[in-house]
């Protein structure tokens, strides 16, 4: 039984609307990370956009439409992180440390990890990545969804999409 | 007999429901909610994931939380809102212009409405299949009850049929109880549900398995696993059957509209495939070719707790508007464009063909 990596069956494959990352001069230098959004359909969503402290994410024109950014505008607070009901983003901090950066990412999955402990780190198809130290775990709406900080590889940034806590 | 009066008596007290009772309170509508269950929030006390949409109509926010906000905002209405749990309502007399109805085992009486909204919400399709009657093969809504009312987990090793967003929320509740789901199989060449709600559960190493089917359900006295296809453009199995190790089968194929009522009552009705199932002809304002009877939500054709919100706010100013009430001026020119907004898209578009089947501006032309 094998299912295939498909973006049909869930696995984005490639950058498309509403899945794209921010450009490299910017996100390589920007304290605090910018954020990643994997929202690649058309569905009548916004929360993204309504959490948004900053405006970052641009406004719905129609409630439709996939998620468009302002990068200019990003502080990576990850409030969308928080809020998406979709868990489509992410934020990536690139300054972080040297190869390291430092990747935000929603949890709603118990066990909790612990501050500092290592945890795997999952692809888009729950394979394991690499290994990644949590740095911090917050719940900025205080609803059980928490934004786990985890400091990964930055060369797999492109790659983590969860963590696994054992 | 206990016989009851009331303003308006709305069927069912999901968000539909819910939301019709709070419209018609507040233009001033003495209104019961009759309820089946033994709770309010129909299935969204089952809904542990933050909901789709829009602000307005809480996304972002548990399913659950929704149906504690749309409590308390009926009960800001005080004793113009009264709610009779455990009660299902199982005939109208048209005649006598009553409803029948059981509260538990205990009492059966009857309802004299002078308006009726009927937001009795859904019920799930299941697939033949051999053995489909064995212990460990279930609905979504019951393993949904099960887990999230309960909080009992249905078995340990889950294979989910359907990957719609029923199958996929109710795959990612499974995994958050601790439960491990060993595949989702979908018929179709492509994911039915949200592209996101897929994309959570496959990075937590879930596969779906598209163009696959169950073929059988496995075991004698309890599911012990199932065997499942590969099908081809013609639904042809293609290939080897496969063996799958499971103890749940979890069926997420879809529901259809708990219409019986609306049958009973002699609506005209039509079978529209894109709102899955016999629906009832309504004008604008949600009303249904009985002139004392209003309809709201997945009765009204399969759709989302946001738009089932809207269309029973425009079912209670419909039915509070027919008893001489003052409802909220521009009310439902509000509501429409709240839900022409919601469907606009592509994912809307079954429903927008589906509705434009059933709506009506006048009932001279219905059959
Ligand atoms: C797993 C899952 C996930 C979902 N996720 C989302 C989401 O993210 N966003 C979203 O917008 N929607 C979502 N939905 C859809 C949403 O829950 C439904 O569209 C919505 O609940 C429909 O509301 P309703 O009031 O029409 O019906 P229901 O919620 O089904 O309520 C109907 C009520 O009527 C009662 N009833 C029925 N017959 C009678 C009778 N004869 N007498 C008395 N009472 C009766 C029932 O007991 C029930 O409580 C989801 C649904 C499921 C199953």
């Amino acid at each position: 039984m094998k299912a295939s990596a498909t973006f049909e069956s869930g696995v984005l494959t490639d950058e498309r609307p509403g899945a794209v990352k921010p450009p490299r001069d910017l996100w390589e230098k920007h304290k605090g990370g910018l954020v990643l959004v994997e929202c690649p359909q058309r569905i009548p969503c916004n929360p993204c956009n309504t959490s948004c402290p900053t405006g970052a994410i641009v406004p719905f024109e129609d409630i439709n439409n996939v998620p468009t950014i302002n990068y200019e505008k990003c502080t990576g607070c990850a409030m969308c992180v928080a809020k998406c009901p979709g868990l489509a983003c992410f934020v990536v901090d690139l300054t972080w440390g040297e190869e390291i950066a430092l990747l935000k990412l929603p949890y709603e999955m118990l066990p909790l990890p612990q501050k500092g402990s290592t945890v795997k780190c999952l692809g888009r198809t729950g394979e394991i990545v690499c290994e990644g130290k949590v740095e911090n775990i917050l719940e900025p709406l205080k609803d059980r969804t928490k934004v786990v900080h985890v400091a990964i590889p930055s060369d797999k940034v492109g790659d983590v999409r969860a963590i696994e806590v054992a | 007999m206990r016989e009851l009066k009331t303003d308006i008596l709305v069927i069912g007290g999901g968000p539909a429901g819910l939301s019709a009772a709070a419209a018609a309170a507040r233009a001033g509508a003495e209104v019961t909610i009759a309820e089946s269950d033994l709770h309010l929030g129909g299935q969204l006390v089952k809904q542990s994931h933050k909901f789709f949409g829009s602000k307005e109509e809480y996304a972002g926010i548990r399913g659950f939380e929704i149906a504690k906000i749309l409590k308390d905002e009926i009960a800001q209405y005080g004793s113009r809102v009264s709610t009779m749990l455990n009660t299902t309502v199982s005939g109208y007399y048209g005649d006598e212009g009553v409803v029948t109805a059981m509260t538990g085992e205990e009492e059966y009486l009857r309802i004299a409405p002078k308006r009726i909204v009927i937001t009795s919400g859904a019920q799930e399709r299941l697939i033949p299949f051999p053995n489909n009657d064995i212990p460990g093969v279930y609905g979504a809504g019951a393993v949904q009850t099960l887990m999230n009312v309960y909080g009992v987990v249905p078995g340990k090793r889950v294979l989910m049929i359907g990957a719609g967003n029923i199958g996929l929320i109710v795959s990612y509740q499974l995994m958050q109880a601790g439960v491990e789901v060993v595949a989702i199989l979908e018929a179709m060449p492509k994911i039915g549900g949200y592209w996101v709600h897929a994309a959570k559960v496959r990075r937590l190493g879930v596969p779906i398995l598209l163009r696959h089917s169950i073929k059988r359900a496995l075991g004698g006295d309890l599911v012990t696993g199932a065997e499942i296809l590969e099908l081809d453009d013609n639904f042809s199995q293609v290939g080897e059957t496969e063996t799958v190790e499971c103890d749940t089968i979890c069926l997420a194929v879809g529901l259809t509209p708990t219409n019986e009522l609306l049958w009973q009552v002699g609506c005209k009705m039509k079978y529209v495939p894109f709102l899955c199932g016999h629906v009832p002809f309504r004008d604008k304002e949600m009303r249904t070719s009985n002139e004392k009877i209003w309809m709201a939500g997945d009765v009204s054709g399969i759709e989302e707790a946001s738009a089932a919100m809207i269309e029973g706010r425009l079912a209670g100013l419909g039915a509070a508007k027919s008893l001489g009430l003052n409802i909220e001026p521009g009310g439902f020119e509000k509501y429409w464009s709240r839900l022409n907004s919601l469907r606009a898209g592509e994912v809307g578009e079954k429903i927008r063909v589906g509705v434009s089947a059933v709506v009506v501006d006048g009932w001279a032309d219905v059959q």
